[in-house]
């Protein structure tokens, strides 16, 4: 069961796929990076009602399956929500997937991917 | 019938009888070790999954349900940190913080425990010293908002982080659960009955041999005595034969002899049952 030491050696960044809130103060708590140039890639999305959900998917992508420096992949919870469907079917353990509430949406457990996981497995 | 389908292909000999109830004792140990292993056995040995689970099964989905909510309470205060900021500040800062984000001051270092055989992994926040992307942000007014902000934020962070650990554990404790599980039933729907049925198959192919041997000993003691019989009956009639022959020849004198030998041996007895 053990997964080789290169699945999460050199996972060491968190990333960020929220509103502008959220964003901005997690930056502040300073977990915001840069890759160098020429592939800038940030670690970090903004979304606001006008991105679309494909490029929160891409996003998503990018996070979870290219990226293999990012060990906690945080996101919103009502955006997890506008890509319910790639959230529930991540099963991976690196990274981890956690969704938090953001400013305007208070946090509702009944829909978080993993409680719900835990749920079905003790068969509620 | 199942048994001659559903078992290994052995010869049925004593050996591997033999061989067939150790393995059958290894599978039962194997599958009680399992089932134990399945609820309790990783349980107990790691606080993280100890919160994450016991044998109530509410109990854990209400560790991590409050887990769920304290991140909840925290980001709330958080976010109200932020909105000081803005007010201090006096304008947005967002697009200036995602700007001068550089390089990350709050880094994870994931490392896995073993635990009775399962790898469970831990996320560990640490910051890097010496770089700070947001020495600017604030400086003309609200800066000391700002400060307290990030603090705010990095507590959060760390209680995130936390969770992310709990919940990393959990993800692979369930795929664990499912091969354990997976294992528990596949020992105890295929390996133990096919076990079973070759011993019993082994069992009666001994015993079928053990008849048969017992049958033909039988067998053999039957030809025997038929054989024995055979002879004696020759050798009465070759008996009967000679005596004919040798009455023919001296009867008289052997006859006399015989008397004297008989009355000799009576006179013996006799007096001894008068002694004792």
């Amino acid at each position: 069961m053990a997964a080789p030491a290169s699945a999460y050696k050199d996972r060491q960044f968190l990333a960020v796929i929220g509103d502008e809130d959220s964003v901005t103060g997690l930056l502040l708590a300073g977990i915001g990076h840069v890759t160098p140039p020429p592939d800038s890639q940030k670690n970090f999305l903004v979304v606001d009602s006008k991105t679309e959900n494909a490029a929160i998917e891409e996003a998503f992508n990018r996070f979870t399956t290219e990226r293999k420096d990012i060990g906690i992949l945080l996101i919103n919870q009502h955006i997890a929500e506008r890509i319910r469907h790639r959230v529930d079917t991540y099963t991976a353990a690196f990274p981890a997937l956690l969704e938090i509430p953001s400013k305007d949406h208070p946090y509702d457990p009944e829909r978080d991917s993993v409680l719900r996981r835990v749920r079905r497995l003790f068969g509620e | 019938m199942s048994g001659a389908t559903n078992r290994e292909a052995v010869f049925p000999t004593r050996q591997s009888l033999g061989l067939m109830k150790s393995k059958l004792k290894g599978a039962q140990t194997g599958h009680d070790l399992l089932k134990r292993k399945n609820v309790s056995e990783v349980i107990y040995h790691y606080p993280v999954v100890q919160i994450l689970s016991s044998h109530a099964t509410t109990e854990i989905t209400r560790r991590i349900d409050e887990a769920k909510r304290k991140m909840g309470r925290v980001m709330q205060i958080a976010a109200f940190s932020l909105a000081e900021v803005t007010y201090a500040v006096g304008g947005d800062i967002g697009y200036q913080v995602q700007e001068s984000a550089k390089s990350a001051r709050f880094r994870v270092r994931t490392k896995q425990e073993n635990v009775s055989g399962v790898f469970l992994p831990a996320f560990e926040s640490y910051t890097t010293d010496g770089n700070n992307d947001f020495g600017l942000t604030g400086l003309g007014k609200g800066g000391q908002q700002v400060q307290r902000c990030r603090e705010t934020y990095a507590r959060a962070v760390e209680t995130l982080v936390e969770l992310a650990s709990l919940q990393t554990a959990f993800v692979i404790l369930d795929e664990v659960i499912k091969v354990v599980n997976r294992r528990v039933n596949a020992i105890e729907h295929v390996i133990i009955p096919r076990t079973e049925n070759t011993i019993k198959y082994i069992n009666s192919e001994l015993d079928e041999l053990d008849r048969e041997e017992f049958f033909r000993l039988k067998k053999v003691q039957n030809k025997k005595q038929r054989d024995t019989a055979a002879q004696d009956a020759e050798m009465r009639l070759k008996l009967a034969a000679a005596e004919k022959a040798e009455a023919a020849s001296g009867a008289t004198s052997s006859d006399k002899e015989n008397e004297a030998g008989t009355g000799d041996i009576l006179g013996e007895s006799e007096d001894a049952d008068v002694i004792f």
